[in-house]
């Protein structure tokens, strides 16, 4: 048995899985991973189940130490990570697993063109509450001690077997275009002019913008009338996007509330909701309208392009920690990801 | 009864748009068929159902089944739910203590509703609420229907603390505050009784459908219960019949 010990927890972090499933008629959101892919590829890269928990960055700050001997770990995402050791600090390419020997540390310098980067470590222990290890602060369950990670904080891992580390050898390509929504299931609320305007115009990201939702700024989605700005509460899921009175949406993501009593215009594909959770504040979004068919076929493309994605995992070529700067001068990139640039030398 | 889009992996069945028992009883009737065909290895691809006031959302995974084919397979059970009689649910009689630390409101909601603070607690406890849905905090339950003569809007400056067991009112509903967290509702008293704890079996005490009805007792009597539940001594159930006995 190794420890992580958690040296800095950055702008904020917490132990999440794929989610908790079915306490919502209770009140209890999911929870997981805001980009659950991400998790099943690092946990894939150091050797652990898909679903393991994992530790959930954002925006970067980040620092990891290996304490009571050595343990594996891979971070998924556009992240910039260095490396720190005896030997100083030299940057660290994500989507591959890497081994840190005792006394050894892993920085998220920062999470790249998105806010999240998910950092897997072999063996994590983390003890399931109602069948997930997924921390949901709100009501102090799952994760490490039911909130987010703090400096200090030490969690159970494992000692790695001496096996190959791993790489993945294509990334999943961030996707362009439009955030796709399926209309509904207040879309009747509003009137045809804002359904127009929800499909057409720029939605600014606020810095109100968390695990609970995102809410956007933009030009205000009219109500059809007074009577239409309320709704007698029902459910809502990942992905439903209210609007309250003042027209500004709110796009509900793991943390939000299972009911809510504004309207919902329209709700996020499942394909497309991990795109807008990495959106930072400032950065704007587009929607576009798709039936639930075609909602239903985007999210098992999305599951095919995953497989295939994982299907790429193979032993790293070289070994110990990659030198960027080296392996950019020999051109030996092949397979391997700067975290800040995609200059095309993917295969 | 209409069904609403909600993206990819869920879809809702409406019954309505009202706060209404009836309806509640529809929303139950279908979660209860749904819960069954589902634990009998049918309606594969349904992850969970959420039933509210007046609709249940049915959530699945796309990647297993297909709305259209849920639609199809369900049509017989919505109609079948759209027809169901009220009534049902397990009744609880639940301890309050009302008034004093515990219900910091309950004057200046007898002062609003011009009764005094005996009748506000005589039509509070003497009412039989039906527990329309779990939301806002895991556990929260959204009870009704208030008395008429007890109806207030939320109060206009929302609480930074509500503390956990606080019972509230607010518009036609009544609710207890599993834990403690913000809250806008008007505090009448408090309930000793975990709302939710996750190392149950059944981590949500109360469930859609049920019936509750209040029991005052002293703050002696409430510390007494409080000490008794937290040493593990008391157990939850024996305010629970599940008998359909009539209030």
């Amino acid at each position: 048995m190794s420890t992580l010990e958690i040296r800095a927890p950055g702008a904020f972090a917490s132990i999440q899985d794929l989610g908790r499933r079915g306490w919502r008629r209770v009140g209890v959101p999911w929870a997981g991973m805001l980009a659950p892919q991400w998790l099943r590829i690092a946990n894939r890269l150091v050797g652990n189940a898909d679903d393991a928990p994992a530790i959930e960055c954002f925006d970067g700050g980040q620092q990891f130490v290996a304490c009571d001997g050595a343990l594996r770990l891979a971070v998924a995402g556009d992240a910039q990570l260095e490396h720190l050791s005896a030997d100083g600090r030299r940057p660290l390419a994500a989507w591959r697993s890497v081994t840190l020997a005792e006394g050894e540390a892993l920085r998220v310098v920062h999470t790249g063109a998105g806010r999240l980067a998910v950092v897997a470590v072999l063996g994590l222990d983390c003890a399931p509450v109602l069948g997930s290890a997924a921390t949901y602060a709100r009501a102090g369950l799952g994760g490490a001690d039911g909130r987010a990670l703090q400096t200090g904080d030490r969690l159970v891992v494992a000692a790695p077997a001496p096996t190959p580390e791993l790489q993945l050898r294509q990334p999943p390509m961030p996707a362009a275009g439009p955030i796709r929504v399926v209309l509904g299931p207040q879309a009747d609320h509003f009137l045809p002019a804002s359904i127009d305007a929800f499909l057409s115009a720029s939605f600014e990201v606020t810095a109100e913008a968390d695990r609970m939702g995102v809410r956007l700024a933009g030009e205000a989605l009219r109500h059809r009338d007074a009577a239409a700005r309320e709704i007698v509460s029902d459910a809502a899921v990942p992905g439903a996007i209210q609007v309250p009175g003042n027209g500004q949406p709110i796009v509900l993501l793991a943390d939000g509330h299972t009911a809510g009593g504004y309207p919902k215009i329209a709700t996020v594909i499942s394909a497309d909701l991990a795109r807008l959770a990495e959106r930072k504040p400032g950065e704007t979004v587009q929607f576009s309208a798709v039936s639930v068919a075609e909602a239903e076929d985007l999210a098992r493309a999305a599951e095919q392009s995953l497989q295939a994605c994982l299907a790429g995992i193979a032993p790293l070529a070289g070994d110990g920690v990659i030198d960027l700067d080296a392996l950019y001068t020999r051109n030996l990139l092949s397979g391997i990801i700067d975290g800040r640039e995609d200059d095309g030398d993917a295969p | 009864m209409r069904i609403l889009d909600l993206g990819d992996t869920a879809f809702t069945v409406e019954f309505g748009e009202a706060i209404d028992p009836a309806l509640q009883a529809r929303v139950n009737a279908l979660d209860v068929a749904i819960t069954r065909a589902v634990a009998g290895g049918a309606l594969a691809g349904v992850i969970e159902t959420v039933p509210t006031f007046r609709s249940l959302t049915v959530i699945y995974d796309p990647l297993q089944t297909r709305r259209a084919t849920l639609e199809a397979a369900l049509a017989g059970l919505i109609e079948a739910a759209d027809h169901a009689p009220a009534g049902g649910g397990r009744h609880w009689r639940l301890p309050a203590c009302y008034g004093g630390a515990f219900g910091p409101d309950l004057a200046e909601v007898a002062a609003a509703t011009g009764l005094d603070a005996e009748a506000v607690i005589a039509a509070h406890s003497a009412t039989e609420y039906v527990v329309y849905m779990l939301g806002f905090l895991p556990g929260f339950p959204f009870m009704g229907d208030l008395p008429a003569a007890l109806q207030l809007p939320r109060r206009s400056e929302p609480r930074v603390r509500v503390p956990g067991g606080s019972i509230a009112i607010a518009n036609g509903l009544t609710a207890i505050y599993p834990w403690e967290s913000p809250g806008g509702w008007h505090l009448l008293g408090r309930c000793p009784v975990p709302l939710f704890d996750a190392t149950r079996t059944a981590p949500a005490l109360l469930a859609a459908g049920d019936r509750v009805r209040f029991t005052p007792v002293s703050a002696e009597a409430f510390g007494h219960l409080q000490a008794e539940l937290a040493a593990g001594r008391c157990d939850p159930q024996q305010w629970c019949s599940p008998a359909a006995e009539d209030a």
